[in-house]
């Protein structure tokens, strides 16, 4: 477990907006195909120390709406702030733990996770916490393995833990856990929920599994594709630390199924219209 | 004592059959776990083959005076029979005469094959192809001459490489990272660059102010052209992931050109390396025979000026041995820099 240090009350400052936020990605013609309308009118406000996740079929645009806000990509209307300040460019205090683990395969493990504290500048008075993050992630063995030597799920660990230790205020995750196995996945929940509460950290969590959603999240944004649109949010009212299989989680997972399946109909439709004829 | 080291032996070799298996480790021996007789004996063989050829095969040319080649084979012949029986009692030695001894055994045996072929059946004439006693006896008599040109050569071509590697590398990286620099570089590259730098030799001996330093900037310039083209596409294909990796953790310019961009390119810079070594040995030579009056190039042309023929060769040999050690030592040091990607692509 990460030792952590008391953290001051969270701040206003680590707040996310998305205000009528529009991407259309240009076709290489320099036209827009409407296939490249990536997201459309999309508002949505996170408040300081909030987990939200973000469930939706694939291709919604939930890694081009996490882009935006880490600063890589802009809108092609629309707003995105954090606190008040203008998301222009990205930086440290918007970690973003991207869908490919994207470790550099140059550097050792430890060296990958160093990357942060490198690039800040910091490495001398936090070297300490390279060698917790690797145990929290469970890599000690690995440190001076280069990735290729690793698998997709320890990838993914490597690259939790190199956003994880520059301490942002703000961090966004895109299926961080996907390709861990199921006791790994859920230790690693409960780990990214105790740095959460202990951070006061404000994460927006991408993912395709629903009980991970419930679990970890305040709120679950539910999204459909075609454009990208929000369909629902919904609110998980469940004590924490919450159990998997009571009535009221499962009842709520039963509300959010309907609801991905109605985001869905017109292809449902077609289905059930086919196999009636 | 003497089964633990069988031990480890065998664990070696299991280890390099693991290894080939994989298909990682593509210039290892084959994993025989003993070695055959043939082989560990090919060099002595070879050696007294060529004793035979030297001594009873009559000869249709006059003898020199010296007796280089038959005390080269004799040597030859005693390491080779020392080394098969101390190969017995130390693995690593095995595992290298394994490796070696077939191939300096078709050495050996070339050379007897070329006294045969010169000396003894004048197949080739004189005095263009003398025997192998006549380019040792050359080797032999200007040795000074030799180690001096060779000398000569090793500053040369070093320095050159040196200048050139390292304007290329700020070249390469500005042009490959700033659009700016693309815009207006890649053009004047794309054009220039191809030019063989020997071309440039008239213009060279008339700007420089001497012999040498014209010779250094020719150098300089035949490893500049492929190693700047290289760099530059590798810094501009850069994944974009990795730079928005390097972003989101807070990375500044510095250190994604350093940190990121560069090693990204390394593999090819690498490449540009290796191409720009190949075009600065032809550069060297070229420029030492009409430029710089010293070195290895100016050298064989000027044996060849006396139609001394085994000269020629020596030179040649040392020539040979010599830009082959220096790809040698860059391939060891792209081995060390690059040791991320061993088992990510083929060695
Ligand atoms: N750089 C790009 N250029 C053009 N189109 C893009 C680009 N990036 C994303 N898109 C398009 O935008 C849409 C949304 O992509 P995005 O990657 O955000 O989906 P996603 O919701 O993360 O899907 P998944 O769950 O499969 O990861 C897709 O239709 C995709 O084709
Ligand atoms: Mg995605």
């Amino acid at each position: 477990m990460v030792a952590i240090a008391p953290e001051q009350g969270v701040s206003e400052a680590a707040s996310l907006r998305v205000w009528h936020v529009t991407k259309e990605f240009a076709s290489p013609d320099g036209g827009v195909t409407p296939g490249a309308h990536a997201l459309d009118d999309v508002s949505l406000s996170i408040a300081a120390g909030e987990l939200v996740s973000i469930v939706g079929p694939s291709g919604c645009g939930k890694s081009t709406l996490l882009r935006m806000l880490a600063g890589l990509t802009s809108p092609t209307s629309g707003e995105l702030a954090i606190g008040a300040e203008p998301i222009t460019e990205p930086s440290a205090e918007r970690g973003l733990v991207f869908q490919d683990p994207n470790l550099f395969p140059w550097l050792t493990v430890r060296r990958n996770i160093e990357v942060g504290l490198v690039a800040r500048g910091v490495l001398r008075e936090k070297r300490a916490e390279v060698d917790e993050f690797m145990r929290l992630v469970g890599l000690e063995a690995f440190a001076n393995s280069f990735p290729h030597h690793l698998s997709g799920g320890m990838a993914q660990r490597v690259s939790l833990a190199r956003a994880l230790i520059n301490h942002p205020r703000v961090l966004l995750l895109d299926e961080p856990l996907g390709a861990l196995d199921a006791f790994t996945r859920m230790r690693m929940q409960d780990e990214v929920l105790h740095l959460w509460r202990a951070h006061g950290t404000t994460m927006l969590f991408v993912t395709h599994d629903i009980d991970e959603a419930i679990y970890m999240s305040d709120r679950i944004v539910i999204m459909t594709q075609r454009p990208g649109k929000i369909e629902q949010i919904i609110p998980v009212e469940l004590d924490r630390p919450r159990d998997r299989s009571s009535s009221d989680f499962l009842r709520l997972r039963g509300d959010i199924l309907e609801t991905l399946h109605f985001a869905g109909q017109p292809m449902a439709g077609n289905n059930r219209q086919s196999a009636a004829t | 004592m003497n089964s633990a080291i069988q031990e480890v032996a065998t664990e070696a070799s299991v280890i390099t059959m693991a290894r080939s298996a994989a298909g990682e480790a593509a210039f290892t021996a084959p994993p025989a776990l003993k070695s055959r007789p043939q082989t560990l004996l090919a060099i002595p063989v070879a050696a007294a083959i060529g004793l035979a050829v030297h001594y009873f095969v009559p000869k249709s040319e006059p003898l020199y005076p010296t007796h280089f080649y038959p005390i080269f084979l004799s040597v030859m012949f005693g390491l080779g029979l020392a080394g098969a029986l101390a190969q017995i009692s130390f693995p690593r030695l095995r595992r290298w005469m394994r490796k070696m001894c077939p191939i300096l055994g078709a050495v050996v045996l070339t050379a007897a094959l070329w006294e045969l072929a010169t000396s003894c059946l004048e197949l080739l004439p004189l005095p263009y192809f003398p025997g192998p006693e006549g380019v040792m006896a050359a080797l032999a008599s200007d040795r000074v001459l030799l180690f001096d040109s060779t000398w000569h050569s090793l500053v040369l071509l070093l320095s050159g490489y040196a200048v050139g590697t390292v304007i290329a590398l700020i070249t390469g990286v500005t042009i490959g990272w700033f659009p700016h620099a693309r815009y207006w570089g890649m053009p004047l590259l794309k054009v220039v660059g191809p030019i063989p730098a020997t071309a440039w030799i008239p213009l060279a001996m008339v700007i420089s102010p001497s012999a040498l330093w014209s010779a250094i900037g020719l150098v300089a310039l035949a490893v500049w052209f492929p190693v700047t083209m290289l760099t530059a596409s590798g810094i501009s294909n850069t994944r974009t992931s990795y730079l928005d990796v390097a972003r989101t953790l807070g990375a500044g310019q510095a250190y994604l050109i350093f940190r990121v961009a560069i090693p990204a390119a390394l593999p090819n810079i690498f490449i540009g390396l290796f191409m720009g070594l190949g075009t600065s040995f032809l550069t060297l030579v070229v420029a030492e025979t009409v430029g710089v009056k010293s070195g290895l190039g100016w050298y064989l042309s000027w044996a060849q000026g006396w139609a001394e023929y085994g000269k020629v060769y020596g030179a040649l040999v040392i020539m040979a041995a010599f830009f082959s050690t220096i790809m040698t030592v860059l391939f060891k040091v792209r081995d060390h820099v690059l040791v991320w990607q061993k088992g990510v692509i083929k060695w």
